[in-house]
């Protein structure tokens, strides 16, 4: 398609699909999926305020922000990865993961990784 | 379907049961193989440390037994580059040290009070058996046990890995090839069953490696270049990012704990490839998980958006922080392996290190024999199932091919893929003429004699029902197999032992086969004479080129025994006995850990070049001459120089043919007082006799080096055995130093320093007035025997 007409049709067809998509998320995602969702969202606002307060104010414990940052990061991934293990959508992507043994993973990753955030708080 | 060999009844269990029993003796016999073929040196000379750096490993591994973790972790060493000292605490890998110190720890637990120094040197064969074990888990995962124990005894023996894991060899590299394959392994794991515990664990191994060998740096970029490939190929997964994210999240956070690697993972370029597919997933895992919940088209809309939006910011990131500076650009030494000139242009002291050059063909063939050969061959197989876990192992072969020609010593990443995808071909190949199956051929079924050959007393042919429901690692194989099974419902014992060890060697294709037993013993037998002579030629290697070590040089006497050459710890026991505890020794940086661990006396330089400045200060020393020399002697407190000298036995390893290196990396810093031209005659050529040039003879390594050499040959012409050149008959002198100590054969020759003049002259010329006042003694007498003579 051109691009100019696909230019014009764009902030209106982006929103008209932002406004699906959060209905579709809102009607077919199961409770336990939107409580992992909302931890995801209050741990990228901790980061964020982290990364906003390292540029705005000063980064100087390096390792101490690295170690916060990287915190928040490793969780997120960490959970978001459980996410997609429990989704029941993905049940044939995990074969061998049972969503108890996902959580155990979850457990295991999570606390090594902050055997090393503490480690390197310093 | 009729079988080329009558094969014995026997239950499924049983078959399981061997199956299991031979993998267990097998893989310990693998071991023993592994662990025996490294003890050449220490069964033909002692159980001593080899080569140079490993003598700083085993100086810091006395400190950590002696003195505990914490004096180690905070080790500052001051008679390591002299004036300025060395934190040894932040400028190492403590990863080795701290794996025999355990190991000491726990031997001495058990009340086996063993030497740290036995604990050392047999670190790296103990390391070599766990690697045959990682490298048969990871081939397992490719493809099948017994591929696994095909691979694991290729790298149980192979002479690439032996060169850098013989006894005696404490380096970094005798744990970091079993890391690296561990860390492989557990990444593949990861990824084919999507478990973040086992992304956990390669995260962890992964810090172990980062915590042992600066080569951490290819698994840094060989597992976001795997990531990458997939997401390319169409393979994106869930099990890709619950991966990839959990090895990469607490992978990089652990790495960062080791002093030495500190905030790189985060500032330079070689951690940059990680970071960046790291933000990737992220962005297709959210697209993806868009993608479930939007139709098709608003997708796309969306997607654009999306993309547009996170390429300008991207894009800012990226300008901003190189604009302000925050990632560092690739290092030397990293860089000289993309540019192969640069080292030699701009960094002499990386490419002044033999093990910095280009490899040749023989030795791709003297390391690895016929594997080498049929390596191309394994690869090309993954090409044709291509699974992820062949996307990996292929990148693997491209990229350490491309190392291991540029550098010699990457050989040793190379070794692990070419053992593990020559075992994929040698077990394909085994599985095709081992498979006792005949093909069905409408055609020649009169033709084919099929048990008139053995005189074995079995029934042959008889049907067995399998119904071993046989653990499949994965789907489609477990599909091939039951396609398998019931295109031959009358399978025989070959396919209850595939069962077994998980092979899917049974062909379903009944067109094409291998007919009679013939075909099949005579290209097993071919390739069993193959595998065999490549036992040989490793045990040969092994013992001829890589197990001696070079603190002991051996020769043979013309009735064929062995003949010890052991200057070096003549030498070295003479400074650490006859001199002061605190006497500076000054030598060329290679040979400063040995002083530092045999000698145990403060050196200039030694062998972690942290500081090319200092190092260009020793080699302006000693291309200099002596009254250039001496003020920068004294100025550095040196008390003894030490150089190598090879000439009198022919050890070609001496520094007269190092000290071109000298030169050039002292002309790298001053290149006003020292350049390389006026050392060659003027014909352009590097000569040591009658024709050397000015600069030459007057340098003071080449006047410590043939300093009273020519007395040896009592008035013949003396010769230099390494340069086959003839040397003047009236040898250097010494104004500034004096000999110390020359060993047995000549090999370390020790000078020391001379103090001030008690009256305060320049010590040439009081040298000299000595040295006339005899002249002027003698003068008058020859004036008195020519006025006798008249």
């Amino acid at each position: 398609m051109a691009p100019k007409s696909s230019n014009s049709v764009s902030p209106t067809a982006a929103s008209n699909a932002l406004d699906s998509l959060w209905r579709s998320y809102v009607d077919t995602t199961p409770s336990r999926l939107k409580l992992i969702d909302a931890f995801l969202v209050f741990i990228m606002l901790s980061g964020a305020i982290q990364f906003v307060y390292c540029v705005l104010v000063t980064n100087f414990p390096f390792n101490a922000f690295l170690a916060g940052f990287s915190s928040s990061v490793g969780q997120f991934v960490l959970t978001a990865s459980l996410r997609s293990q429990v989704n029941p959508q993905n049940r044939e992507q995990f074969k061998e993961v049972s969503p108890e043994r996902a959580f155990a993973d979850f457990a295991l990753g999570s606390i090594v990784l902050h055997f090393f955030v503490f480690n390197f708080l310093g | 379907m009729p079988d080329a060999i009558p094969l014995p009844r026997v239950a499924p269990e049983t078959v399981a049961n061997t199956t299991s029993l031979l993998r267990i003796i097998a893989l310990s016999l693998i071991s023993g193989a592994a662990i025996a073929s490294r003890l050449f040196a220490v069964i033909n000379f002692e159980s001593i440390i080899h080569e140079f750096d490993p003598w700083f490993n085993y100086r810091a591994t006395r400190v950590l037994a002696a003195k505990g973790f914490y004096e180690f972790w905070n080790w500052f060493d001051p008679t390591a580059w002299y004036p300025l000292g060395r934190v040894v605490g932040g400028t190492i890998y403590p990863g080795l040290m701290a794996t025999s110190g355990v190991i000491y720890n726990i031997l001495h637990g058990l009340n086996l009070p063993v030497d740290i120094r036995n604990v050392c040197v047999l670190l790296a064969p103990g390391f070599s058996a766990l690697t045959a074990w990682a490298t048969y888990m990871f081939t397992k995962e490719l493809k099948d046990a017994s591929a696994g124990l095909i691979a694991a005894s290729f790298i149980g023996i192979a002479p690439g890995y032996i060169s850098r894991s013989v006894a005696g060899s404490y380096d970094n590299e005798a744990i970091a090839i079993f890391l690296l394959m561990f860390t492989f392994f557990t990444w593949i794991k990861a990824l084919k069953l999507g478990s973040a515990f086992f992304g956990t664990i390669a995260a962890v191994f992964y810090f172990y490696m980062v915590a042992a060998w600066g080569g951490y740096v290819f698994i840094t970029n060989m597992i976001p270049l795997h990531a990458l490939v997939l997401l390319l190929m169409g393979r994106y997964t869930n099990r890709l990012y619950v991966a990839y994210s959990s090895w990469y999240a607490v992978g990089t956070l652990s790495s960062m704990q080791v002093p030495f690697v500190g905030f790189q993972p985060v500032r330079t370029s070689e951690h940059m490839a990680a970071l960046g597919v790291f933000g990737l997933l992220q962005l297709v895992a959210f697209s993806d998980l868009v993608r479930s919940h939007v139709g098709s088209k608003q997708f796309r809309t969306l997607l654009r958006v999306a993309l547009v939006a996170s390429g300008i910011l991207g894009g800012a990131v990226i300008v901003l922080l190189t604009l302000k500076g925050w990632i560092a650009p690739w290092t030397g030494r990293f860089y000289s392996l993309w540019d192969t000139e640069y080292a030699k242009k701009y960094i002499p002291i990386i490419a002044s290190v033999s093990e910095h050059q280009p490899t040749a063909w023989p030795s791709f063939f003297m390391d690895l024999h016929v594997l080498i050969t049929i390596f191309p061959a394994g690869v090309i197989l993954c090409f044709k199932e291509l699974r992820d876990e062949h996307v990996f192992v292929i990148i693997y072969a491209v990229m350490a091919s491309y190392f291991a020609g540029v550098m010699v010593r990457l050989m040793l990443t190379l070794t692990p893929v070419v053992c593990v995808a020559a075992a994929i071909a040698t077990s394909t190949l085994f599985d095709t003429y081992l498979d006792v199956h005949e093909p069905e051929d409408p055609s020649a079924e009169n033709s084919v004699p099929v048990v008139t050959v053995s005189g074995e007393s079995h029934v042959g042919g008889t049907n067995v029902t399998v119904t071993t429901p046989a653990p499949a690692p994965t789907p489609s194989k477990k599909a091939k197999k039951a396609q398998a099974q019931a295109a031959a419902p009358a399978s025989s014992i070959a396919s209850t032992i595939a069962e077994a060890t998980g092979t899917a060697g049974v062909t379903t294709r009944q067109d094409r086969g291998v007919f009679g037993l013939g075909s099949r013993l005579v290209v097993v037998a071919l390739w069993v004479y193959m595998l065999l002579f490549f036992v040989v030629h490793s045990t040969w290697v092994t013992s001829n080129a890589y197990s001696s070590p070079s603190v002991v040089l051996s020769s043979r006497n013309p009735d064929g025994s062995q003949h010890i050459i052991d200057d070096f710890r003549e030498a070295y026991y003479w400074l650490r006995q006859n001199t002061p505890e605190d006497a500076v020794v000054m030598s060329w940086w290679d040979y400063g850990y040995q002083i530092a661990g045999m000698a145990d006396r403060p050196t200039m330089v030694d062998n972690n070049t942290w500081n090319n400045t200092h190092i260009a200060t020793v080699g302006k020393a000693m291309a200099s001459s002596e009254e250039v020399a001496y003020p920068i002697l004294r100025k550095h407190d040196v008390s003894y120089v030490l150089v190598i000298f090879g000439s009198l036995i022919g050890y070609s390893g001496d520094d007269i043919n190092k000290f071109l290196w000298m030169i050039r990396i002292a002309q790298g810093i001053w290149p006003d007082e020292v350049s390389e031209p006026s050392f060659f005659t003027p014909r352009g050529e590097y000569k040591v006799d009658e024709q050397a040039s000015p600069a030459m003879k007057n340098s003071v390594m080449y006047k410590t080096s043939y300093y009273r050499f020519a007395e040896l040959y009592g008035g013949n012409q003396p010769q230099d055995r390494v340069r086959n050149q003839n040397l003047p008959m009236k040898g250097p002198t010494l104004d500034y130093l004096e000999e110390a100590f020359t060993s047995e054969n000549w090999i370390v020759r020790i000078y020391a320093v001379k103090g001030d003049d008690e009256l305060g002259r320049d010590l040439k010329v009081a040298n000299s007035f000595n040295e006339g006042k005899k002249r002027k003694r003698g003068r008058p007498l020859v004036r008195r025997r020519a006025v006798a003579a008249v």
